[in-house]
């Protein structure tokens, strides 16, 4: 197992490099440059501009010096705010999108896995139907459409709840992470039953009633562990979904997180911050699929690595 | 997934087996038997006959709904009203009492446009990126996959590799990029980069499906008569192991459309797909946020109708899988 772990942080490296590299190589293939606007500048400034950002370097050299900067993990300092490091900005935005995120994928999977498993248990009930059309519904409703009519409904209407600040904990997180979570609850809650359909027809669950096992023994300790095998490998790519999620959320709902700053610096072209978050981001992911894969080695003993 | 009477799962169960190993000679007969089961089956799931009812009507409403508005109510083009009483007609639901009224059904946005008229005209926009990407994500899906699976060996092992690779890197982070620095030229030229950048991120899970079909597939005898035959390779793949494959792929590929569709109002809700003077469901959205408070349905009204296409697709696709691929029947 350790040597698995060694094995896929090792390869990790590669692969960020890479993600890293598509990113820059997509940034200067594009026309144009952060400091062109409407105006043009004069020669001269423009000089100025580019050697103080080493832009009239050979692009090996840039390439160069980009990579070294992210394995270093100082990314530098950011064009659109000059002054302020990216990592000062991922310092300052990350706990924002971090506690959403959490939070909401923490909400889905205690909720998903529920109503998953309630509805496999009852298959074909009353029950099973409603919740499984709820998440359907849950799967089709786009966060940017449910959002706001929380909003609409909670904080406009019946005043109960505030539409959208920014304070660390407390109530105004709750309409964020319930837009955000919804989707993946939804998922959840499908893979969680089917999952458990499977594994409740099979042999070690009929082995473990017939031992005479009490139901609820049989489905906690037993079928539990089987049945949410889907949900663990969702899990991974989830992630990745999540970040592309939480973009449209914190616009949404006016949150100071890592998406919102992305969208700005992707509009402001601000190469180092863009390049700082893609790989921050890309480090999250590779490492919350290692988690998950060594997650599915403790739910499916089966494997091994 | 959607739970289905136990009888139509026992009779799927035999048809799988039966599509899994079709007869290279009569490859139409088995076909067509396939297919007519499968439409049997479809036809008893009344979730997926409505899902795909609502989706022929949303496709036909957005075909030609633009022009019957623009001939019954004297909208030009950009469906403006060309009288100048009606432009006066701004107020919620356009009745000088505030009323429902049938002259806007959906209400105006704030330049006086009829928010019908721009939903079904973005409809057009977002099932047209819907069924393109898909059918780039296909393209590539479908080469990938069967080269890897038909091939086998290193290029498969390489391949694969790849394709995980590609799995573990945030592509709409990716996407972003591409639409913010390359994007924003023209409209159309922006609706072609969508269709590509979607296509390109949406295209892994069908090669996977792919080549482990036509694994499957690729050691049976009707394979192996056609190499003994000289057929070549590229050959062997595109006429018999890919359709072979189709059932799969249809389903997959009608469940892909509704997440392309998702991930383009994405796109376009943070300004950096569809752009103006063309529009889609998820610009139409954003546009709509900005008056939330007060002019509700501008949201609610695109949102709504590109959330019932949504709960249709996927019905019509869960409803493929089973009625296709009994075996496929998980979330």
């Amino acid at each position: 197992m350790s040597r698995f772990i060694v094995r896929r942080l090792v390869v990790s490296v590669p692969m960020l490099l890479v993600v890293v590299s598509l990113t820059w190589g997509l940034i200067r293939l594009a026309p144009g440059n952060f400091y062109s606007g409407e105006k043009k500048l004069p020669a001269a400034i423009e000089r100025n501009i580019r050697e103080k950002y080493g832009l009239d370097q050979p692009w090996y050299v840039q390439y160069g010096r980009m990579l070294s900067s992210t394995i270093r993990g100082d990314f530098g300092e950011s064009l659109k705010y000059p002054g302020t490091t990216v990592n000062e900005i991922l310092w300052n935005t990350l706990p924002v999108s971090a506690t959403i995120g959490i939070l909401a994928y923490a909400l889905a999977l205690v909720t998903g896995i529920l109503a998953g498993t309630l509805a496999a248990l009852r298959q074909n009930s009353r029950m099973d139907y409603a919740s499984m059309a709820a998440a359907m519904l849950g799967i089709s409703m786009p966060n940017f459409v449910l959002g706001p009519t929380l909003v609409l409904v909670f904080a406009l209407t019946w005043y109960w709840l505030p539409p959208a600040r920014w304070d660390g904990f407390g109530v105004h997180l709750i309409l964020p992470v319930i837009t955000l979570s919804a989707v993946y609850m939804a998922y959840i809650a499908r893979l969680t039953r089917s999952g458990m359909l499977e594994v409740l027809r099979s042999n070690y669950i009929r082995t473990a009633r017939a031992k005479g096992l009490s139901e609820r023994n049989v489905v906690l300790r037993h079928a539990l562990r089987g049945g949410l095998l889907p949900v663990v490998s969702f899990s991974g790519p989830a992630l990745a979904f999540l970040i592309s999620g939480t973009v449209v959320v914190e616009r949404i709902f006016a949150l100071p997180g890592l998406g919102n700053y992305f969208i700005n610096a992707n509009l402001n072209r601000d190469e180092p911050l863009i390049i700082g978050i893609v790989a921050f981001m890309s480090i999250a992911i590779l490492l919350f699929n290692l988690l998950v894969d060594v997650a599915y080695a403790y739910f499916d003993p089966r494997i091994r690595y | 997934m959607w739970p289905t009477p136990t009888s139509t799962r026992a009779s799927a169960t035999d048809v799988s087996t039966s599509s899994a190993a079709p007869s290279t000679q009569d490859a139409s007969v088995v076909g067509t038997s396939l297919w007519k089961d499968a439409v049997r089956r479809l036809r008893k799931n009344h979730l997926a006959v409505f899902g795909f009812v609502v989706v022929c009507i949303i496709v036909i409403a957005a075909a030609i709904g633009p022009w019957i508005i623009a001939r019954t109510t004297g909208y030009t083009y950009d469906y403006i009203p060309t009288e100048p009483e009606l432009v006066n007609s701004l107020a919620p639901f356009t009745a000088p009492d505030g009323s429902f009224s049938w002259t806007h059904p959906m209400g105006t946005d704030d330049s006086g446009r009829d928010i019908l008229a721009r939903v079904l005209l973005g409809g057009r926009i977002s099932l047209m990126v819907g069924v393109i990407s898909t059918l780039v994500s296909l393209i590539i899906g479908i080469t990938v996959g069967a080269t890897a699976g038909y091939v086998g060996g290193r290029v498969d092992e390489a391949i694969m590799r790849f394709v995980d690779v590609l799995y573990s890197i945030p592509y709409m982070m990716v996407v972003i990029v591409l639409l913010a620095f390359f994007g924003g030229r023209s409209p159309l030229g922006q609706l072609f980069l969508l269709f590509v950048a979607l296509g390109a991120v949406s295209w892994l899970t069908m090669a996977r499906i792919v080549r482990g079909q036509v694994m499957s597939l690729k050691s049976q005898e009707f394979v192996l008569a056609a190499r003994a035959t000289g057929v070549s390779g590229s050959r062997i793949i595109l006429r018999h192991l890919v359709p072979n494959t189709l059932g799969p792929v249809i389903v997959y590929a009608t469940l892909t459309i509704p997440s392309v569709m998702l991930l383009e109002s994405f796109l376009s809700f943070l300004g950096l797909g569809v752009q103006a003077p063309l529009a889609s469901w998820g610009s139409l959205a954003a546009d709509g946020i900005q008056n939330i408070a007060v002019f509700p349905w501008q949201l609610i009204c695109p949102g709504i109708t590109m959330a019932i296409t949504l709960f249709s697709l996927n019905f019509l696709g869960d409803g493929l899988r089973d009625a296709l691929d009994p075996q496929m029947r998980k979330g």
